[in-house]
C-alpha cells in the first residue's frame, strides 16, 4: 500500500502511528495532509474529495520502471488538474482495474487511451457543472489548472465537485481528449519522481518493510532442488535460538512448479536474525528428488545436439537449400548464454495477517491480481470470497519479472494462516538466488550464406533452451515461440528459416527482463556483425542494407505466426524505417567511422523489442584481457514519450543490467543444486565500469509503448562488437569470464 | 541491553550481541531505511555512518556498534535536505530507489571526508554500492552537484 501522502494512514491502520517506528523519520508537509473520503469517483482511476483534492490510480506497480510517476500525469492533464493538488494512490489487487501484470512493459501502451479518458470524464463533468452554475453553454467554459473559467468568473474546482457528481458520466467516444501540443504534464522534460522525497530519506515502505503489529518474521530453508522434499527435520537447535518462536514445514511442491510455494520448513522468530540463525541450525534430511540428475556442464551436450536438428520450423520463407548450392559463402557460428538470476536488489518479500475470513497481504508484487488468485489457491478460498483477500501492493526494490511469480506471497499467507500469526516472509539474497525462475542458458546455431556481391542470400537461427513454459506445463520441451527476438528479426533476405530444438527442464524457468531476446538478440545482431566483416563492410552499414527497402514487415507471409507483443499488426507495424532511423541516429550521436586508437573500437546492435526501436553503440577500449567501456550511445524510438526522464533512465539502466550479463551473469547447476548464491558469485556491475550514457529519443507521434525492457537486448552484442572490432576477438559466449571489465 | 546512539538519540535495544546492526535498526529500532541486500558486506544497500565512518550494518554485530554512536538515513538531516540528499532529488537518481538510502550514506560520508573528489575518489568510495537498477552515472553526477553545492555554501 504505497499513497504518497499516507504512509501516517498506513502506520495508522497497522496500529503503529506511535512508538517505535517514528523514531527520526521525517515527513514531508505533503504526507501530513490528510484525505478525507472521495465523494465525486466518475471513473476507477480518479476520484475528488470536497477540497478539490485529486485522488488518481496507480494500479501498475513501481519497480523504478516510473510508472508511478508517468501513468497519473495522463489523468492529471487532461483533468487539468494542478499537479500540487494531485494524490497518487497505489491500487489493491482488483480485476476492475483491468489487468495489473506489470511486466511486458506494457503499462503505457496498455492504460494510454484509458487513462486519458479517466481524465477527461472527470474535467467534462466540472465543465457541465460550472455551465449549470453559471447557467451558460458548456462550450463556453473553460477549463485550466483546477479552475471553471467564463469570462472573467472563475470557480475552483472544490467549488464544482458536488454537483458534477450528479451529473451523468459523458460516454467515451464523446471526450475531447488532449492532442501532444497541449501537455502540460506529460512529455514534460522534469517532472519529480513522486516516490523521489520517501525514498532519499528512507521512509518508502518496500515489501521487505511491511511493519504489522506483533508481526513475526519468516525465513525459510527450501529444498536445495526443484521438487525436492524434506524427508525429516530435527529443529531441536533451532528452538533454542533466543527468540525463535516456532518451526513450521511446508507442503511440498508437486509439478507443475507454476507459483506455488516450493515446500521446505519455515522458521518464524522475533526478529530476521532470530529466523536466519535458527534456520541456520535445522538439521533437515533432504529427498532430492529426480531433478538431482541436473547439472549445468553435463546438459550442454544434450543442448548441442537438440541444435544439430532442431525439429520446431517457425519461420520459413524461399529455398534454404538452393541458397546453400548457390552461395559464394558460408557462414556459421554458434553462440551461448548463460542461465541467469533477476538479483533485483531487494529479494523477494511479503507478510500476511489472517483477520477472521479476511487474508490482508502487503506485498512487492509486479502481480496483485495472480498473487491474490495464489492466496487463494493456496488457502482453498472460493473465487466468490476473492474480495476477502485484499493485496497491498509496496514499492518494490527492483523487480525484473522475478516479482510477477508470487510464490513468496503464497508462503506468507500460508504461514500467516498456520500460526495465525501476521508473518513477513524475507527471502534472503541466496534465496534469491539459488531459488529463483531462471532465465535459461540457451544455445543457438546462425548460418548465412553470401552471394559474390556480399549480398546476404539466406539466414538461418535456430536456438535451444528450457522453455518458460515448462514451469506451468512440464511436458513443454521447446520455447514454443521465436518472437523475442529470433523469428521477429526484420532483415530483407530471400531465403529464411528460424528453427527451435527440444530439451527436457530441470528447474524453474521464468522470464527475466526482455525474456528471450537477451540470447536471441545476442546471438543475431552478434552474427550480423561477423558477417559485416566477411563481407568486408563497415558492420553499420552492412545492418542497414540488411534491413534494406523501407517496408512494413509482413510475418505472415511466411507462415510465420508473430504475437506483435499481443498487438494488432495494423496498429504497431513492424516499421524497418524506424529501425533504421535509430541505427541512423545512434551512429551519428557516437560519431560512428571516426579514427580510433589501437586496441579501441565501437559496436552496434539494434533490435525492435516489445514494439520498441532501440539502437545502441558502444565504444570500448582493451588492453590484453581488460575491456574499458568507454561511451554509449543509445536511441529510442518508443513512440510518443510520456515522461522523458524516466525513459532516459530506463536506457541508462539496461546499458548497466546489459553489461552484468555480458561479462559476469552466470547461474550454473550441479546435481540440481545452483551453485551461485550472492554478489561474490553471482555478481554485478559497479559504478566505476560504468561510463555516462547518451540516450537520445526520437521525436515520434505514434502510440506509445514500453521501454522496461527493449533497450536490453542490443546491448550485451554492441559491447561483443566493439570488443571484435577493438582488437579482433569475436565473443560467442556469455558470459565473457575471460575478460575483466575495468 | 545494548546501548548505542541512534541518530542523536541515546538508545538501548534488548538484542544479543552478535546481531548484525542491521537487523537490530530495522526489527528492533524499528528504523528500515538501512536496507538488506546481501548481509555479507558487499552490496553496500545497508551502509550507516558509524562514528561518521559509512560502514556495513550487515556485518557490523551489536558488539561493536555498542557505545558508538550511529546515523542511518532517517538521521541524516532532519528535514531531508542534505545537499547529497538534495542532488539525489534533483537529478533524480532512484529509479527503483532500494539501494539509494546506501549510495546516499556513502555519499555522505565521502563528501565529509574529501569536499572535491575525483572520478577515481568517486569509484573508491562508491565501488562496494550496487545498484541493480543502473543509476551510476546519476550517482556520479549527483556526488558532484553536491560537492559543488557544498563549495558555493562554504564561500557564501
Ligand atoms: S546488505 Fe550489507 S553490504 Fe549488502
Ligand atoms: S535504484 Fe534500484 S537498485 Fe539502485
Amino acid at each position: 500500500m504505497i499513497q504518497k501522502i499516507s504512509r501516517r494512514k498506513f502506520l495508522q491502520s497497522t496500529g503503529l502511528a506511535s512508538g517505535t517506528l517514528m523514531l527520526g523519520v521525517q515527513f514531508s508537509p505533503l504526507m501530513a495532509k490528510t484525505t478525507t473520503p472521495n465523494s465525486f469517483q466518475p471513473d476507477v482511476f480518479v476520484s475528488m474529495d470536497e477540497t478539490g483534492q485529486v485522488t488518481i490510480i496507480s494500479h501498475r506497480s513501481e519497480m523504478g520502471q516510473g510508472i508511478r510517476s508517468t501513468l497519473p500525469l495522463l489523468v492529471a492533464d487532461e483533468l487539468e488538474a494542478d499537479w500540487n493538488r494531485v494524490t497518487v494512490k497505489q491500487a489493491l489487487g482488483d480485476a476492475k482495474y483491468g489487468s495489473q501484470n506489470t511486466d511486458g512493459s506494457r503499462s503505457v501502451r496498455k492504460n494510454y487511451q484509458k487513462l486519458k479518458e479517466a481524465g477527461a470524464i472527470m474535467r467534462t463533468l466540472l465543465q457541465q457543472a460550472a455551465a449549470k452554475v453559471w447557467s451558460v453553454p458548456v462550450d463556453q467554459v473553460r477549463i485550466e489548472n483546477h479552475q471553471a473559467i467564463h469570462q472573467d468568473q472563475r470557480l475552483d474546482f472544490k467549488e464544482l465537485v458536488k454537483i458534477a457528481s450528479t451529473l451523468e458520466v459523458p460516454a467515451r467516444d464523446a471526450l475531447t481528449l488532449k492532442t501532444a501540443d497541449q501537455y502540460r504534464y506529460v512529455a514534460q522534460p522534469n517532472m519529480a519522481n513522486i516516490d523521489g522525497h520517501e525514498i532519499i530519506t528512507g521512509s518508502a515502505v518496500y515489501g521487505y518493510d511491511v511493519e504489522l503489529d506483533g508481526m513475526k518474521y519468516a525465513v525459510i530453508a527450501r529444498p536445495p532442488v526443484v521438487f525436492g522434499t524434506v524427508k525429516s527435520v530435527d529443529s531441536t537447535e533451532t528452538m533454542k535460538v533466543p527468540g525463535v518462536i516456532k518451526v513450521v514445514q511446508l507442503p511440498a511442491l508437486t509439478p507443475p512448479a507454476m507459483f506455488k510455494m516450493l515446500g521446505g520448513v519455515a522458521v518464524i522468530a522475533e526478529n530476521t536474525w532470530a529466523a536466519i540463525q535458527g534456520r541456520d541450525k535445522l538439521k533437515i534430511e533432504w529427498d532430492h528428488g529426480a531433478n538431482a540428475s541436473y547439472s549445468t556442464q553435463d546438459h550442454e551436450a544434450v543442448f548441442i545436439k537438440a541444435l544439430e536438428d532442431p525439429q520446431e520450423v517457425v519461420r520459413s520463407r524461399g529455398d534454404m537449400a538452393q541458397a546453400q548450392s548457390a552461395a559464394a559463402k558460408t557462414i556459421t557460428a554458434d553462440y551461448h548464454v548463460a542461465g541467469l538470476a533477476h538479483a533485483t536488489m531487494e529479494p523477494p518479500a511479503a507478510t500476511a495477517r489472517i483477520n477472521g475470513d479476511r487474508v490482508e497481504v502487503w506485498a512487492c508484487t509486479q502481480t496483485p491480481q495472480a498473487s491474490q488468485r495464489n492466496v487463494m489457491g493456496t488457502l482453498q478460498i472460493p473465487q466468490e470470497n476473492a474480495a476477502n483477500v485484499e493485496i497491498n501492493v509496496t514499492l518494490l526494490g527492483g523487480g525484473f519479472g522475478r516479482k510477477s511469480k508470487p510464490d513468496f506471497v503464497a508462503e506468507a499467507a500460508f504461514l500467516a494462516n498456520e500460526t495465525k500469526l501476521p508473518v513477513k516472509v524475507l527471502w534472503t539474497r541466496e534465496d534469491e538466488i539459488k531459488h529463483g525462475y531462471y532465465h535459461s542458458p540457451s544455445y543457438q546455431k546462425l548460418a548465412a550464406t553470401l552471394d559474390a556481391k556480399n549480398r546476404v542470400t539466406s539466414w538461418y537461427h535456430a536456438m535451444v533452451n528450457h522453455p518458460i513454459s515448462a514451469t506451468f506445463d512440464p511436458s513443454a520441451r521447446t520455447a514454443g515461440s521465436t518472437d523475442l527476438g529470433q523469428g521477429d528479426m526484420m532483415f530483407e533476405v530471400p531465403n529464411i528459416k528460424i528453427a527451435l530444438g527440444e530439451t527436457d527442464t530441470f528447474m524453474r524457468i521464468g522470464w527475466v527482463r526482455s525474456v528471450t531476446n537477451i540470447n536471441n538478440v545476442f546471438a543475431a545482431s552478434s552474427f550480423v556483425d561477423e558477417l559485416a566483416h566477411a563481407a568486408g563492410q563497415d558492420p553499420k552499414d552492412f545492418l542497414l542494407q540488411l534491413i534494406g527497402s523501407d517496408r512494413t514487415e509482413d510475418f505472415e507471409a511466411d507462415g510465420f505466426k508473430y504475437s506483435n507483443y499481443g498487438e494488432p499488426a495494423a496498429q504497431y507495424p513492424a516499421e524497418t524505417s524506424r529501425l533504421k532511423h535509430v541505427i541512423e541516429l545512434a551512429a551519428a550521436k557516437a560519431k560512428w567511422g571516426q579514427e580510433l586508437p589501437d586496441g579501441t573500437g565501437m559496436g552496434i546492435a539494434a533490435w525492435r523489442s516489445f514494439l520498441t526501436y532501440i539502437a545502441v553503440v558502444v565504444k570500448v577500449s582493451t588492453q590484453g584481457n581488460r575491456v574499458k567501456l568507454e561511451d554509449v550511445h543509445m536511441a529510442v524510438d518508443a513512440g510518443q514519450i510520456l515522461n522523458p526522464d524516466r525513459v532516459i533512465s530506463q536506457m541508462e539502466g539496461s546499458l548497466i543490467f546489459g553489461a552484468s550479463l555480458a561479462f559476469y551473469g552466470e547461474i550454473t547447476a550441479k546435481n540440481g543444486v545452483i551453485e551461485q548464491g550472492n554478489f561474490d558469485d553471482y555478481q554485478m556491475s559497479r559504478i566505476n565500469q560504468i561510463p555516462d550514457v547518451h540516450v537520445h529519443l526520437v521525436d515520434s507521434d505514434a502510440i506509445p509503448t514500453g521501454v522496461g525492457e527493449p533497450g536490453l537486448p542490443p546491448v550485451a552484442p554492441a559491447i561483443c562488437n566493439a570488443i571484435f572490432a577493438a582488437n579482433g576477438q569475436r565473443h560467442r559466449r556469455l558470459p565473457m569470464k575471460d575478460l575483466q571489465l575495468v | 541491553m545494548i546501548e548505542l546512539k541512534i541518530n542523536g538519540q541515546l538508545t538501548k535495544l534488548d538484542v544479543s550481541e552478535d546481531m548484525p546492526l542491521l537487523w537490530a535498526l530495522r526489527d528492533v529500532a524499528k528504523l528500515t531505511g538501512s536496507k538488506y541486500g546481501c548481509g555479507k558486506g558487499i552490496c553496500g544497500a545497508c551502509t550507516v555512518h558509524i562514528d561518521g565512518q559509512a560502514m556495513r550494518s550487515c556485518i557490523t554485530p551489536m558488539s561493536y556498534a555498542q557505545g558508538k554512536s550511529i546515523t542511518t538515513i532517517e538521521g541524516l538531516a532532519e528535514q531531508g535536505d542534505h545537499p547529497v540528499q538534495q542532488a539525489w532529488q534533483d537529478l533524480k537518481v532512484a529509479q527503483c530507489g532500494y539501494c539509494q538510502t546506501g549510495q546516499i550514506m556513502s555519499a555522505a560520508a565521502l563528501l565529509a571526508n574529501n569536499p572535491n573528489p575525483s572520478d577515481a575518489d568517486i569509484n573508491g568510495a562508491m565501488a562496494g554500492n550496487i545498484c541493480r537498477c543502473g543509476t551510476y552515472p546519476r550517482i556520479r553526477a549527483a556526488i558532484k552537484q553536491a560537492a559543488k553545492a557544498n563549495k558555493a555554501g562554504a564561500q557564501s
